[in-house]
């Protein structure tokens, strides 16, 4: 019994957990007036977008693809928020909902015509930022108020933020990793032609990702016009990276069906908070981007050797 | 149950083809109720196949399936897909494994069964595939949380067979097992075969594919033999032994004396080129192959011949010798699928292609020219890309990639996968003469007429070899016999 509770497999499961927590106490260190509710919200402001696009782009790793348009994408939607959702509600609503249609479909044409991912999702991200230039021209247009007030509310204890993430990674978890669907759509990733042969359609469960992913993308587009109140076209382009960074940070893999929704979401204000401490560090923001791929590598590495253990004990 | 057996499933002329291959060719076969049905034939025979159309994962290309409702219903069904099969009660456990490595034991039972569901589900899953893993494998020590990646092959094979026997909404009746035993030792064997033979005893049926005979015998109420796709023989188990299944799993003698009267080892004088044990082992039968030989690894797939050549191939490439491997698996292993027929040819020689350092275009086109001419690749150009090429034409431009190459030592690993028999004529005449012009070749065949090209034949068991045969001494039977030698 002990032996199962101090197993690899757990210590794998509490790595972003223990990631997010080594880097908010050395925040607290270098900056103790950080620890408070004001600090706090500074700190974590832009974690729930980059958590929903995380959860996007982990949902399309989960049957194994890449998605490289998610940043486009939060940007398009984005541009409608600020525009169309804030102008004429009705019309914002439709375009976004066609947005997760059309992620949707993309899963389809992926999965029939046997396409690599990456090249498709790679095209759409220009396709996403052309159309976000066309309803966005220059960097403008105005968040809903109701977008505003959410996301500005104040709840009691901990910032929104926290609230907000903690929810939707639960409700994800129960979603992908308790329900009895979702076993099906992970086992799409661990060996496709095994859920084929059960008698269960692949393609069903990679639209069903897709349009996830869709809706994830929004989430992560209205969020953060609620915060920046404009917008821009370019407003989110390096969140394709940020989001497949937040997967593989949350213990997910990049083939194999093996993710965590939890984990992801830790992932995502993992990576938020490097950014800040870095500053902390006084590490010019020149260095800045290359510092976080040092915590990225610090983190895998000490994944690769969790791992290796583990080999040896099965062995 | 009934005492009357009934019929569970008919198939009528089955047929299929993979390109030029024919896997199965006009199969009837029957499969009444409370009866264990064996099935052997050597590799290539159709099995697998024959298996997938029952499973419903592959169409038959002719012929018919027909599935016999239970309480006297008499109308068949055509099993198109594997939804239907499974609702007519056919389970299938696969030759290679299938359950998701990155799902606990208890999801990989819901997977199989979309009738578990609702709030409780992983209680339901769980209990269900834990129920039949204490019935069949006792000890089993698998728990039901356990993700399968991080079980040991037997264990995932133990899940797999378990979940077969599962039953949640639909009725079993028939469960397909295809070399169920390969990663089982011979307790946990025995535990799935008894198993086999309770729940025939109880009204279900099983089909039975297995390399070893003992357990075919043993277990089966009827065995059926195939080769080249048809069924060639069918009786009850009692009706044969272990020496009348080997000679009927193997073609007609043919008339070889000729081709045997010519044959003079090279053996008699002179070192070995190569001489070197199979992998993973120190001791046993060595493989030898000398100056100017042809090679022949034999033996049911999967039994260390691949590993062999591999490890001979690094070995030798790192003591410096010229050698070129030609792969069977032509589209993983084998061609470039982007480049054209010319550059396939030529990557096995570039060093001889430079010019200035730089790849000579030149003579890298005369080159594959050359090899066009002799071993007739069809094409009007070798600049077109090389999958412009039928199969057997782009396996020739493998040939010639290794040919062509200044290699003095060339493997072959199952090179004739899927080639028809035409190409095959004009390649074995050319490896012939390679071999005469001085070239030494290993050459792992699945392929029983092939090793009549050999002049020295090893058969492999279990990654060690079980026999060591000049050519006037290789016969169908004897390879037979040391391929399907008892377990131990």
């Amino acid at each position: 019994m002990i032996a199962r509770i101090v197993s690899p497999r757990v210590f794998r499961g509490l790595l972003p957990a223990f990631s997010l927590t080594v880097i908010l106490i050395a925040i607290f260190y270098l900056q103790p007036r950080a620890m408070s509710y004001f600090g706090l919200n500074l700190l974590l402001n832009l974690a729930l977008p980059i958590a929903f696009a995380t959860l996007a782009q982990m949902c399309v790793i989960t049957v194994n693809d890449l998605d490289l348009g998610i940043g486009a994408y939060v940007g398009f939607v984005a541009c409608v928020s600020a525009t169309w959702l804030n102008d004429q509600p009705a019309i914002g609503l439709l375009i976004l909902a066609g947005c997760i249609v059309a992620y949707g479909a993309l899963g389809a044409l992926i999965h029939l015509r046997n396409l690599p991912s990456i090249v498709v999702t790679l095209g759409m991200s220009f396709f996403w930022l052309g159309l976000a230039l066309l309803v966005l021209p220059t960097p403008g247009g105005k968040a809903p108020d109701w977008v505003r007030a959410i996301m500005t509310f104040k709840t009691p204890g901990v910032p929104m933020t926290i609230y907000a993430a903690s929810a939707v990674a639960l409700l994800v978890h129960f979603g992908l990793k308790r329900s009895a669907y979702g076993v099906v759509l992970r086992g799409v990733g661990g060996n496709p032609r095994s859920v084929e042969r059960a008698g269960w359609s692949v393609l069903r469960a990679k639209v069903t990702m897709y349009a996830l992913a869709g809706f994830f993308g929004v989430m992560s587009g209205i969020s953060l016009i609620g915060l920046t109140t404009a917008a821009d076209a370019n407003i989110a382009l390096r969140y394709t990276l940020l989001s497949i960074a937040g997967v593989i940070l949350g213990g997910g893999e990049f083939v194999g069906g093996r993710i965590s929704p939890i984990g992801a979401v830790l992932g995502a204000m993992t990576l938020t908070l490097a950014g800040s401490f870095l500053s902390f560090m006084r590490i010019s923001p020149d260095w800045q981007i290359g510092a976080q791929g040092g915590i990225l590598i610090v983190v895998l590495a000490l994944r690769a050797i969790i791992n290796r253990t583990e080999a040896r004990q099965s062995r | 149950m009934s005492d009357l057996p009934e019929t569970i499933v008919i198939l009528d002329g089955v047929e299929k083809a993979f390109g030029a291959v024919r896997a199965l060719d006009g199969v009837n076969m029957l499969v009444s109720s409370g009866e264990c049905l064996g099935i052997v034939g050597h590799n290539g025979a159709g099995k697998s196949t024959l298996m997938n159309i029952l499973a419903g994962t592959q169409a038959p290309g002719a012929g018919s399936v027909s599935f016999n409702n239970n309480a006297g219903s008499d109308a068949g069904v055509r099993a198109h897909s594997v939804s239907e099969a499974h609702a007519q009660g056919v389970r299938c456990v696969f030759q290679e494994l299938s359950l998701c490595p990155n799902l606990t034991v208890a999801e990989n039972a819901r997977i199989f069964h979309p009738g578990v569901k609702g709030w409780r589900w992983r209680r339901q899953a769980s209990d269900l595939i834990l129920d039949r893993l204490n019935e069949i494998f006792p000890g089993h020590g698998i728990q039901t949380d356990d993700l399968v990646g991080d079980l040991s092959i037997a264990k995932r094979q133990m899940v797999e067979i378990a979940r077969a026997f599962t039953v949640v909404d639909t009725p079993l009746r028939l469960v397909i097992l295809d070399e169920p035993t390969s990663s089982l030792d011979a307790v946990i064997a025995q535990q799935l075969l008894d198993q086999v033979r309770r729940f025939v005893g109880t009204g279900g049926s099983c089909i039975l594919i297995s390399h070893l005979l003992e357990e075919i015998l043993d277990t089966s109420d009827r065995i059926l033999v195939m080769r080249d796709g048809r069924v060639v023989d069918g009786r009850s188990a009692g009706a044969f032994t272990r020496q009348s299944l080997v000679e009927a799993m193997g073609s007609v003698a043919k008339d070889r004396d000729r081709k045997a009267a010519r044959f003079a080892s090279r053996r008699a004088a002179g070192e070995p080129l190569i001489s070197t044990h199979p992998t993973g082992h120190k001791s046993g039968t060595k493989l030898d192959a000398y100056k100017g030989e042809i090679v022949g690894l034999a033996g049911l797939s999967g039994h260390g011949q691949t590993e062999t050549l591999v490890r001979v191939f690094a070995d030798l490439k790192k003591s410096g010798s010229d050698v070129a491997l030609v792969a069977g698996d032509r589209q993983n292993d084998g061609v470039f699928p982007i480049w054209s027929i010319c550059q396939n040819i030529g990557i096995g020689s570039l060093r001889g292609l430079l010019k200035h350092g730089l790849l000579d275009r030149e003579a890298e086109r005369n080159l594959a020219e050359l090899w066009r001419e002799k071993i007739a690749i069809r094409t009007p150009d070798v600049d077109n890309n090389i999958l412009s090429l039928s199969g057997g034409n782009q396996q020739k431009a493998l040939f010639a990639r290794a040919f062509g190459s200044p290699a003095e030592i060339i493997l072959m690993d199952d090179p004739m996968r899927g080639v028809d028999i035409g190409t095959k004529q004009e390649v074995y005449q050319m490896i012939r003469e390679q071999a005469a012009a001085g070239r030494t070749f290993i050459w792992y065949t699945t392929e029983m007429d092939e090793l009549h090209h050999c002049d020295h034949v090893y058969v492999f068991r279990n990654g060690t070899i079980a026999a060591d045969l000049a050519r006037d001494e290789v016969t169908e039977q004897k390879v037979l016999h040391a391929s399907f030698e008892a377990a131990s």
